[in-house]
């Protein structure tokens, strides 16, 4: 039995195991703090910052941020809802993100976190990257104009699949998803069954011929906005249903 | 790739014992012996090592020294940060681009020569300079460099680049350099005259634990930046659980405008090392690591040499000064052109032989640094002052100084004025005391730390240099007036754009987002709401960011923006009230081609005697 202890939260009283990050106790108390890197069964990465909170007054990632008693942390207050959208359009202005085509509408991360934070139009200018799509393996598709850098597949291929299939080269603006190959995503030992595949969050790893099994309009977010589950007091489960 | 090429590579991973944690080093001798570490090679490699090749080629395409495609046996890196560029980067390299007959990012058809842009090689105090291979040439101009291409293009490897030798050991021979000193003031405690093991003898009379209680009673902070003191950083590292830990010495000053710890390597390496082995028995670590950048690589022979000579003298090694009980031994790590990798996690990231990404803390290096052991990362002015508190006692130390900051502190001075060097000063000395002691009389600006530092103008010149007022780990370059600092702060956003790992959302985009923002202001189609833009996007990048790279990036914007506003105002075109359209947005170019498509010109909005409706 692991000991616990409270922390505030928002004001309210939060009570974590020891061991547990900020987000995992305000999981487990139903409240929800926004996310996008990071996922239930994988290490967290801190990358997309999304989830920051202010720890007695200091902005700290809550997926990498372990709970201690007495600490006072600002969620849902109006400075960080504007730096969580900031960061959202820097992700949609990143990369090429066409919702209206995509088949992961209704099934994203980031388009649901686009509506929740009531998201009309980026206020930053559209970079247009020119981006690798990789159509080589038979069971999967890679389009990187869709990658938002949260490094799922890369953890999920070694913690997960036990493999290597994914990880970042270059730095900067020029960082990317590359694969255990010279180039090919179908060169590499990844198979269409891989976890790696389902935790991408938004459409840039694909299986190839499920896109529109279940028709847009009847998926996950279009029913309820993300962090409803959590909110609803279910932790939070894999998102390609 | 030849049976002669794998054979080297074969060699080269052996050498390192086909270890994954001596990445960086393999990489490192591949590409100087094969003059790139292309795709076959890092096949090879990973294959040696038996690790996925992706973790090789993540590790080759992250730092800005290695190359996947072959560049020239010679490459010539001229620095073009800010200071180069003020004292005539652009006329150097137009030369040299005449001379080679090749663009910067080429190389010549014959595979000789590369021409490149490095950022800020600690060179300020003597720009415009460039790295040709490790060779450092200073005080470059068009003429210098126009001889420079001639004979590097008659001679290439063998050429003669050095003819007169700098200062001090900058005349050793093993650096046999043209780099001065400029070492301008000389202060009590650094620069100042050092019996090699006298602060090591003082040091192993004592028990590990006093030793550290010296070191806090002594006040000394880092001397990084971040001023975290070293007693107690020290005390974390000792107390945490394990067997093994680490000190790592940060000699990877890469903020443009720092140029210290190369004076400090060139003069001072024993004051260095010996504050290293004072650390390792303080927390008692068995092992050092000295990260020199890749840059400083033309002083590696003589620092090694250093190494040789403190283990041939019992100063390293085995029963260090016959005590018993204490090894320790400090192996040099080379980098590869990582700015991030200043940042104490990045720099164990890299020491792993690993991308130079920085950590997720909690845990902190001193909990959980390098190999996942209790590490001790210090800069090496701080190691200085270690070795120096030890031989001379904390009283007298702490004595110097103001009340919060205890001792000196090296400033590295570039940029407008007549003396730019190394300058060791007590803390409590005011800035404007310090622009006439350096010879600067029409200073309008000054970029104190470096550019993730702040922009300060005159009615901040009566502050302190100490951690309670102006703290700074000591890089300051100095502008006149005439000096256009949007251009400046736009010169600094593509340094961070240009060095930010990418690993986090504020950090890979923020920047971007920033730069582009002032190139737009900076030709004219700026407008006033841009600078709220500007203001909430630095605070977000700020705030967001994971490391202190992003957490300071949006600086030379932020603090010109509250400094110099005017300045950023006179790039807007006055609004005349009843145009439709904003003063920046010009009408007729954004008509122009729906004019050409349609064959006639807009019915509505046709100039009419040179006026718009």
């Amino acid at each position: 039995m692991s000991e616990t202890f409270d922390f505030t939260l928002d004001g309210a009283t939060v009570t974590a195991q020891s061991g547990e990050t900020i987000m995992q106790a305000a999981d487990r108390a139903g409240i929800y703090i926004p996310r996008l890197c990071a996922h239930k069964e994988l290490h967290p990465f801190g990358a997309c910052r999304i989830c920051t909170v202010l720890v007695n007054g200091r902005p700290q990632s809550s997926c990498t941020q372990p709970a201690a008693p007495g600490i006072v942390v600002e969620n849902d207050t109006e400075a960080l809802r504007n730096v969580r959208k900031s960061l959202v359009e820097m992700l949609f202005v990143e990369g090429n993100h066409y919702c209206m085509f995509c088949e992961k509408s209704g099934l994203c991360e980031l388009q649901a976190l686009g509506y929740r934070f009531g998201l009309l139009a980026p206020r930053y200018p559209y970079q247009f990257p020119k981006r690798e799509m990789d159509a080589s393996h038979p069971d999967i598709f890679v389009d990187r104009n869709r990658c938002v850098q949260c490094a799922r597949c890369v953890r999920a291929s070694r913690e997960l699949d036990h493999k290597t299939v994914f990880e970042f080269s270059g730095r900067g603006a020029h960082k990317a998803i590359a694969v255990n190959a010279d180039a090919r995503l179908a060169d590499t030992d990844v198979n269409g069954t891989d976890r790696a595949i389902d935790v991408c969050p938004v459409g840039c790893l694909l299986r190839k011929r499920y896109g529109f099994r279940t028709p847009i309009g009847q998926r996950k977010y279009d029913h309820q906005p993300i962090g409803s589950d959590i909110e609803a007091g279910h932790p939070p489960a894999a998102v390609n249903g | 790739m030849s049976a002669q090429g794998a054979a080297h590579i074969k060699a080269i991973c052996k050498a390192a014992g086909n270890d994954p944690a001596r990445l960086m080093d393999i990489a490192i001798a591949v590409q100087k012996q094969l003059g790139a570490v292309s795709d076959t090679a890092i096949d090879l490699i990973a294959t040696h090592l038996k690790i996925p090749r992706v973790d090789v080629d993540s590790l080759v395409t992250f730092y800005a020294f290695f190359s996947k495609t072959p560049k020239g046996r010679v490459i010539i890196r001229l620095c073009n940060d800010v200071v180069d560029q003020m004292n005539g980067a652009a006329e150097v390299a137009a030369a040299l681009e005449t001379e080679l007959g090749i663009r910067f990012g080429e190389t010549s058809p014959d595979g000789a020569i590369s021409l490149e842009y490095a950022p800020c090689i600690g060179l300020s105090d003597q720009a415009p300079a460039a790295l040709i291979n490790d060779v450092p040439v200073t005080h470059l101009d068009s003429g210098k460099a126009r001889h420079l291409a001639q004979l590097l293009k008659r001679e290439g490897t063998q050429a003669r680049l050095v003819k007169t030798f700098g200062d001090g050991n900058n005349a050793h021979d093993l650096i046999r350099s043209m780099v001065v000193n400029n070492i301008r003031e000389t202060g009590p405690v650094i620069l100042a005259p050092y019996t090699s093991g006298s602060g090591l003898k003082k040091a192993l009379a004592l028990s590990p634990a006093e030793v550290i209680r010296d070191i806090k009673t002594s006040r000394l902070r880092g001397r990084g930046g971040a001023g975290f003191p070293t007693g107690m950083k020290w005390d974390f590292t000792r107390q945490a659980g394990g067997d093994q830990r680490f000190i790592i010495c940060n000699a990877d000053e890469g903020e443009p405008g720092t140029f210290k710890d190369r004076v400090l390597m060139t003069e001072c390496p024993d004051l260095i090392f010996e504050g290293m082995t004072i650390a390792g028995y303080a927390v008692g670590a068995a092992e050092g690591i000295f990260y020199l950048r890749a840059e400083y690589a033309y002083l590696e022979k003589f620092l090694t040499a250093i190494l040789t000579q403190r283990r041939k003298a019992g100063q390293l090694g085995q029963t260090i000064c016959g005590k018993a009980g204490f090894h320790f031994d400090i192996r040099l790590q080379m980098g590869a052109g990582a700015y991030v990798c200043g940042e104490e996690t990045a720099l164990i990231s890299s020491c792993e032989g690993r991308r130079g990404d920085p950590k997720n803390r909690p845990p902190f290096p001193a909990q959980k640094g390098y190999k996942g052991c209790p590490t001790s990362v210090n800069n090496a002015e701080t190691l200085c002052c270690v070795a120096r508190i030890l031989e001379c006692g904390p009283g007298w130390f702490a004595a110097m100084g103001t009340k919060g900051s205890a001792g000196t502190k090296l400033l590295s001075i570039s940029g407008d004025c007549a003396r730019p060097g190394v300058y060791e000063v007590p803390f409590g000395v005011k800035v404007s005391d310090l622009l006439k002691k350096v010879g600067a009389d029409h200073t309008a600006a000054i970029q104190v730390g470096g550019p993730s530092g702040r922009m300060i103008g005159p009615k901040e010149f009566n502050r302190i240099i100490c951690y309670d007022d102006l703290s700074t780990g000591g890089s300051f370059i100095l502008f006149n007036k005439g000096r256009n600092v949007v251009d400046i702060a736009r010169q600094f956003m593509d340094f961070f754009v240009e060095e930010s790992c990418g690993y986090c959302t504020p950090c890979r985009v923020g920047n971007v987002l920033l730069r582009n923002k002032l190139v737009e202001i900076l030709a004219g189609h700026g407008a006033l709401e841009d600078l709220a833009y500007l203001e909430e996007l630095g605070r977000t990048t700020k705030l967001a960011s994971r490391c202190g790279l992003g957490q300071t990036s949006p600086n030379p914007v932020l603090s010109t923006l509250e400094n110099f506003r005017p300045a950023y105002e006179a790039l807007f075109k006055k609004s005349r009230g009843h145009e439709p359209v904003l003063a920046n947005f010009d009408l007729q170019a954004a008509l122009s081609q729906g004019s050409i498509l349609a064959g006639r010109a807009s019915s509505i909005f046709t100039p009419v005697n040179g006026s718009q409706p």
